[in-house]
């Protein structure tokens, strides 16, 4: 297991505050151009965090910068920042040159993914490679859903082609998004305590009452549930091994759902507005948690491989097969 | 525009910046070896609804196995008789103990709370004369916190130690209190001076030796038909000076502390484990297949449970007292526990035609039966919430 590397965050942070404020993500949701932000991320030099040092890059392991895509979730970035980190990472292992521009990672076309309109490639699995094809040849079309940068994409990806690594690019592609999720929640956690605090009904704040004090309680165990999730589902870095995947997109992903609904509940009607950020995290939260397999595609797989492994003949208790399969007797 | 985080709001609480993924130390992993050498000899023949009781499952043999084999005194001195290893330690032993089933109530309070009290706050007399004996499993404790009158509202407590010459005067009646038919001691939170309207001030905490003239204890039958607790009467109880532990008026600040040793730790989070353990067992003898989502999801959940208590045993590693964090982990630990004999009972009687054998079926029925009390015992979920807002600055 890699311990994340703190150190790393602050600045980061500091970019995406700079240049990723509500301001610039509202504009870019709204059809504005996204170059000048992407422009900052690539100045940044965070972009190479997990290629090889060999390679030109940090030489971080994914456990390690867990907590900058944190950051990018908490900063509700539209942007395929995360998904464009372990594109070049996984293209510089191949001996691929990397484009310059956003690529987002596709572990099928089947349904929208997350990001596309505001990418220039897509990394596709095939389900036999993992192919790296301009995003113009897979037809990239809007979903019609309001704000989202996501784009059901269709045809034969065409470009260069490297091995598709154990598992496919679904389970990286997924505790990335846990890790987004996880982001996004904290800072609604914060986002929602703040204005339990200074919202004034019945002559005292709403956060005096106990039903929103226990709402919020919830909130925070759910918080540092996706945050420990996210870690663990990132611990043992690239490609993400399934089952540790599992566990960081079914605890986010029923996190998500339920943080989005309490936050909403504590802000009321001034949630719902669009001049308010809390929506630019909630609308996120909702999209990522259908992204790369919500809760019920991967609890699927993991009890599949929890019953599989019993019928094999492993009579090993829950906390035994927990330790060694997803712990990974860390 | 309305900024994204207005303002005092940017920097989280600290409370929430504390609990990390934490790996566990390997010296402590080797000692699951101990242990299951243990557990096989005296625990894996139960049947699983025996199991299924483990915190209430009392049996002093097996205690005093566990302090032959150093498995009680983890987390204390080698001085008193302890092992000098820490918080790790412990959570590597219970994991195993309460994941097995085995039947901890001996030693159990006196092992995870008295022992790490009286070493806290006691005098170096105290500490000699009762902890080397807990680390043997030899004396066994109980907590006097409830009363009739005094549940959540601890604060309320009657029970009175008066002084005189010798010593102290107990007069009072405690109530719930797990295990004080087979304890030897007690550590009861009393009134020293004044009343009950003084709230947290004029509380102590003393120890009382249950064979003492003038202690009655009454068993009080639960609904599974255990006598786990016991109702406790003090009338006259006379006892030396040394009967006091810690500060005269201390009493409820220790207790605070204390009850971060009952809310962390493992042993919230896996007290339905047996239940999910003999489920998995049948739906592999009968080769079914089609609640591998409940499977998955409720594994996933132990598994981000059990991440959550380990950064928290991380927490007391580091000398902290992580009493909000603790009840984080006890409260979503407990909720969890909970769930389990309810999701498992739709699922066996969902499939009507399908056989499950008695000892599954009266497992199932016991952990149903006993669910409530896992977020009643240690502080309940309302109280364990309104400390959680407290930590997140909500007043």
């Amino acid at each position: 297991m890699i311990e994340p590397d703190m150190g790393l965050v602050e600045p980061f942070v500091r970019m995406l505050d700079d240049a990723a404020g509500p301001t610039s993500v509202r504009a870019i949701e709204a059809g504005g151009t996204w170059q000048p932000l992407w422009q900052a991320i690539v100045n940044s030099g965070y972009l190479d965090a997990l290629v090889s040092e060999d390679g030109g890059g940090a030489g971080l392991t994914l456990g390690q910068i867990a907590p900058l895509i944190e950051a990018l979730g908490a900063h509700a970035l539209p942007l395929p920042v995360a998904d464009t980190m372990v594109a070049r990472a996984l293209l510089a292992r191949a001996g691929i040159a990397a484009p310059a521009g956003p690529i987002v990672l596709a572990a099928s076309l089947a349904q929208p993914v997350t990001g596309a309109l505001l990418a220039d490639h897509a990394l596709v699995d095939t389900g036999t490679a993992l192919v790296l094809s301009p995003l113009v040849a897979l037809n990239p079309e809007p979903t019609g859903v309001h704000g989202s940068s996501a784009a059901q994409l269709s045809g034969t990806p065409h470009g260069p082609v490297m091995d598709r690594p154990a598992g496919g690019l679904r389970a990286t592609a997924a505790a990335c998004r846990a890790a987004l999720i996880a982001g996004a929640v904290a800072r609604l956690t914060t986002m929602t305590t703040g204005y339990a605090n200074d919202r004034v009904q019945f002559g005292k704040p709403i956060g005096r009452q106990q039903a929103v004090q226990h709402l919020l309680a919830v909130m925070a165990q759910d918080m540092i549930a996706c945050r420990l999730a996210a870690r663990l589902g990132a611990a043992w870095g690239m490609p993400v091994p399934p089952l540790c995947a599992a566990s960081a997109k079914i605890t986010t992903s029923i996190a998500a759902a339920r943080v989005a609904n309490s936050a909403h509940a504590v802000h009321g009607a001034i949630g719902i507005s669009a001049d308010f950020d809390l929506q630019l995290l909630t609308r996120r939260l909702h999209e990522w948690r259908l992204a790369d397999g919500s809760e019920g595609y991967w609890s699927a797989v993991l009890g599949q491989a929890r019953l599989g492994q019993a019928l094999l003949g492993s009579d090993s208790t829950t906390i035994e097969w927990v330790r060694s399969q997803i712990f990974r007797d860390m | 525009m309305l900024a994204i985080a207005p303002g005092r709001d940017e920097e989280p609480p600290p409370v929430f910046d504390t609990l990390m993924l934490a790996p566990l130390p390997e010296r402590d992993e080797a000692l699951r070896t101990v242990v299951r050498d243990l557990l096989t000899r005296h625990v894996c023949a139960m049947p699983a609804d025996q199991r299924a009781r483990s915190w209430q499952g009392f049996d002093a043999g097996f205690s005093r196995a566990l302090g032959r084999a150093g498995l009680l005194g983890l987390t204390l001195p080698t001085a008193y008789g302890g092992q000098n290893r820490g918080p790790f330690a412990r959570f590597v032993v219970v994991e195993e103990l309460l994941g097995a089933g085995a039947p901890v109530a001996a030693h159990w309070i006196a092992d995870r709370q008295s022992a790490p009290l009286i070493l806290r706050y006691g005098t170096e007399a105290q500490r000699l004369a009762y902890i080397p004996r807990i680390c043997r499993g030899e004396a066994l404790f109980c907590i006097g916190m409830s009363e009739p009158g005094s549940g959540s509202d601890l604060a309320s407590v009657r029970s009175r130690a008066d002084r005189t010459a010798t010593g102290w005067q107990v007069n009072g009646h405690k109530i719930w209190t797990t295990n004080a038919l087979h304890s030897d001691f007690m550590i009861a939170l009393v009134r020293t001076s004044g009343t009950a309207a003084d709230r947290h001030a004029g509380l102590s905490q003393i120890i009382i030796d249950l064979r003492t003239p003038g202690v009655t204890i009454r068993p009080i039958v639960d609904l599974t038909g255990d006598a786990h607790f016991s109702e406790v009467f003090f009338d006259n109880v006379a006892l030396d000076h040394d009967a006091l532990i810690g500060g005269e008026g201390q009493g409820w600040q220790q207790v605070a502390a204390e009850l971060a040793f009952e809310r962390s730790g493992p042993e919230r989070i896996y007290s339905s484990v047996v239940l999910l353990d003999a489920w998995v067992r049948h739906l592999r003898a009968v080769g079914r297949q089609d609640c591998v989502a409940l499977v998955g999801r409720l594994t996933a959940e132990l598994a981000i449970l059990r991440a959550m208590s380990i950064a928290c045993t991380a927490r007391l590693a580091a000398g902290d007292s992580p009493v909000v964090e603790a009840s984080i982990v006890k409260d979503r630990g407990t909720g969890f526990e909970q769930e389990l004999p309810l999701v498992i009972g739709d699922d066996l009687a969902a499939h009507p035609d399908e056989p499950v054998d008695a000892e599954l079926y009266r497992t199932l029925l016991y952990v149903t039966h006993i669910a409530p009390s896992f977020s009643l015992r240690g502080g309940t979920r309302e109280i364990l919430r309104g400390i959680i807002a407290r930590g997140m600055g909500l007043r």
